[in-house]
């Protein structure tokens, strides 16, 4: 996975509430078999007419956001579908980090495994944050995960919360399948005691 | 004596391999249902990493996003080139890593959360997971069920573990029987509107009650099965004798004195007296009608007998604008009555409302009766079996001469991923679960209704109070 490392750019604008996934990438974009190259589809809909030319409106196709690093967005951003193709799509355009109030779980869980930090916000932070992204290009906004402070254009900090074995495994790029294989014999021994407490569940 | 504990608690703590001293959790997780949108990439990652599938026997896997559901149109090649890559690339990956599978031509195929508890693969106590987020269906059995990405089916696949933290414990409480021309649907969807989408964020839902306890188990799994609109991770329904009388016998199902011992631990599950949720929600069941959402979220719900909300009458700002997109999306103007919103096209199916019973409910109002002519109106059985026992009912018959179409069994137009799809504009009272802006296809507008007001609706033209019907 790669590594979380500061990040520096405009915060596009999302301010519209309940972003679900298939906002971000609709289920027609999901017969692939590849990870990579999603980000031509991220928020294919809002971002493109039927005819796949840009709708200029769509905060990504202004000049000031085009290629943002960092997104402010509405509550509950992420809702609806498990999908992964959410984050790919997110990382692979370039997103890296996802300011917002709160995000639907699975999206959340998601995005920590794609090197993407989503960071939950109160709302008084993330308003300050919303007009600080629709200043455009001579708002820059800095997310620095190591010490949990995003800094404002004018240079104000604010501190974030993260878990830390989430930040621990995106500032390294740990693969946490790798982690877990680690513990193999904590789970060799669940097992054990488990087949002899629910042998219907294993097949003889 | 110990502290009282949730059903919740306790599915927690049987899974737990191990804690960090940070508090994430390492669970066990007993079934993994595996299908072909989510999967390739987990399987490219084992095969990249020289990784296998820890527990084949605790895994099976199936097609059924891209399935056509055109009569006939299974037996051939999927004309989609995209969509047949999708299935191929699943049928090599389960022989490669001995996963069971469950082929197209298979009658036990169908709709990955229809077939897992057909199969008796879903069994109280057990925790299920699968990379689709209505996973959650499973929780009516008492199953701790929840969906995953793929790096999670990834996760899954190679170690049958996850890295997850405990999720707060929230009670629904429905009390009282649910009155007349009500479903689960009507019921979720009454939940939904009143907690909201993000209301369940972090927690299990626990659903209780004489309302709860009354449904049948494909009821049940209507409930939990849109849990993750409410945002919650899993939805839960404690175990009792409906749960055990349809497990009994199933293929996957304990037998003999392994059942026995099985329902002596699965009696030991429901939550004890006094167990402390840490929020509570009580509806009482009269409240509920048949509902219908206008917008474009499932929190948008109200009974049929209502109206499109008023944008001027609502505080909120960032809510006032979503409910003005949501009218301007749908086509619809403030204070105009739902009950006069015409449709084109009517779909019946999916993993929320596929299941026997749906049919018959469907069934029961075609009968006699006739799809209004400017309606297309499809029935997308869940499975190969809830199709062919709805064909020894003879519900195929009386739908058909109804005017329905009889499909094959897939997830079909619940998320348009085959042909079956809205055109834009085009507006569906569905069965389904997500009303989102081109979730049924693009510019496609959705009105979620039970298989009983779906019925109505197509034989009304529009959407239509069931109650009403002649």
């Amino acid at each position: 996975m790669r590594k979380f490392e500061t990040v520096t750019s405009v915060g596009a604008p999302l301010p519209q509430i309940n972003i679900d996934t298939d906002k971000i990438i609709p289920a027609r974009f999901l017969r692939t078999i590849e990870r990579e190259g999603l980000g031509r589809h991220l928020f294919n809909d809002m971002r493109f007419d039927s005819e796949g030319n840009e709708t200029p409106d769509f905060v990504l196709n202004q000049p000031a956001w085009r290629g943002a690093n960092i997104l402010v967005v509405g509550d509950n951003f992420g809702c609806g579908s498990s999908r992964e193709h959410a984050p790919w799509a997110l990382a692979d355009y370039g997103v890296r980090a996802i300011l917002g109030t709160d995000f639907a779980d699975i999206f959340y869980n998601n995005s920590f495994k794609n090197g993407l930090l989503p960071i939950k916000l109160p709302a008084e932070e993330r308003d300050k944050l919303m007009e600080d992204a629709e200043r455009g290009e001579n708002a820059r906004i800095t997310v620095d995960l190591e010490n949990q402070v995003i800094t404002r254009p004018d240079g104000e900090e604010i501190a974030f919360e993260v878990d830390p074995f989430r930040k621990h495994c995106l500032l390294n790029g740990l693969d946490d399948i790798g982690m877990t294989m680690e513990r193999a014999e904590s789970i060799d021994s669940f097992e054990a005691s488990d087949r002899i407490a629910r042998p219907w569940l294993y097949a003889e | 004596m110990s502290e009282p504990r949730t059903l919740f608690d306790k599915i927690w703590a049987n899974h737990l391999v191990d804690t960090q001293e940070d508090g994430t959790c390492l669970i066990y997780i007993d079934r993994h249902l595996v299908h072909e949108v989510t999967s390739p990439q987990a399987f490219a990652g084992l095969r990249a990493a020289g990784r296998g599938v820890r527990r084949p026997d605790a895994t099976i896997a199936v097609a059924d996003h891209n399935i056509p559901t055109r009569p006939g149109a299974r037996a051939g090649v999927i004309e989609n080139e995209e969509s047949r890559i999708q299935v191929e690339t699943l049928e090599r990956n389960v022989v490669e890593f001995g996963v069971p599978y469950y082929p197209i031509e298979d009658v036990r195929q169908g709709i990955v959360h229809i077939i897992g508890p057909e199969q008796g693969m879903t069994q109280p106590g057990t925790t299920v997971v699968c990379g689709d987020s209505h996973t959650s269906t499973h929780g009516a059995f008492g199953a701790l069920a929840f969906g995953i990405g793929t790096s999670e089916v990834e996760h899954v696949l190679a170690t049958q573990t996850l890295i997850q933290r405990p999720a707060r414990n929230m009670q629904v409480d429905v009390e009282g029987p649910l009155p007349a021309g009500c479903t689960a649907k009507d019921l979720i969807l009454a939940i939904i509107g009143r907690i909201g989408t993000a209301g369940g964020t972090g927690h299990v839902i626990e659903y209780t009650g004489q309302a709860i306890r009354d449904l049948s188990m494909e009821g049940r799994m209507t409930v939990c099965n849109m849990s993750i609109e409410a945002g919650a991770r899993a939805g839960l329904i404690a175990p009792d004798d409906t749960t055990f009388g349809y497990l009994k016998g199933r293929p996957h199902a304990p037998k003999g004195a392994a059942w026995d011992a099985a329902v002596a631990v699965w009696k030991r599950l429901p939550s004890d007296p006094g167990a402390v949720y840490d929020t509570v929600v009580r509806i009482p069941a009269g409240e509920i009608a048949p509902y219908v959402t206008w917008g474009t979220s499932p929190q948008d719900a109200l009974p049929i007998t209502a109206s499109v909300p008023d944008p001027a009458q609502i505080d909120d700002e960032d809510r006032r604008q979503a409910v003005q997109r949501s009218i301007d999306y749908m086509g619809l103007r403030a204070g105009q009555p739902l009950r006069e919103i015409a449709i084109d096209t009517v779909f019946i199916g999916s993993c929320t409302n596929g299941r026997i019973e749906d049919i018959r409910a469907a069934a029961a109002v075609a009968q006699g009766r006739k799809v209004a002519d400017s309606v297309r109106a499809l029935v997308v059985p869940g499975s190969g079996l809830v199709k062919e026992q709805a064909e020894e009912e003879g519900l195929d018959r009386i739908l058909t001469e109804a005017g329905f179409e009889w499909r094959d069994p897939g997830c079909s137009m619940c998320l348009a991923m085959n042909d079956d799809r809205l055109a834009p504009g085009e507006r569906s009272a569905s069965t389904s679960n997500r009303n989102f802006e081109g979730r049924q296809g693009p510019g496609g507008r959705t009105h979620l209704v039970s298989p009983a007001m779906a019925a109505a609706a197509a034989v009304a033209g529009r959407l239509a109070d069931l109650r009403d019907l002649d």
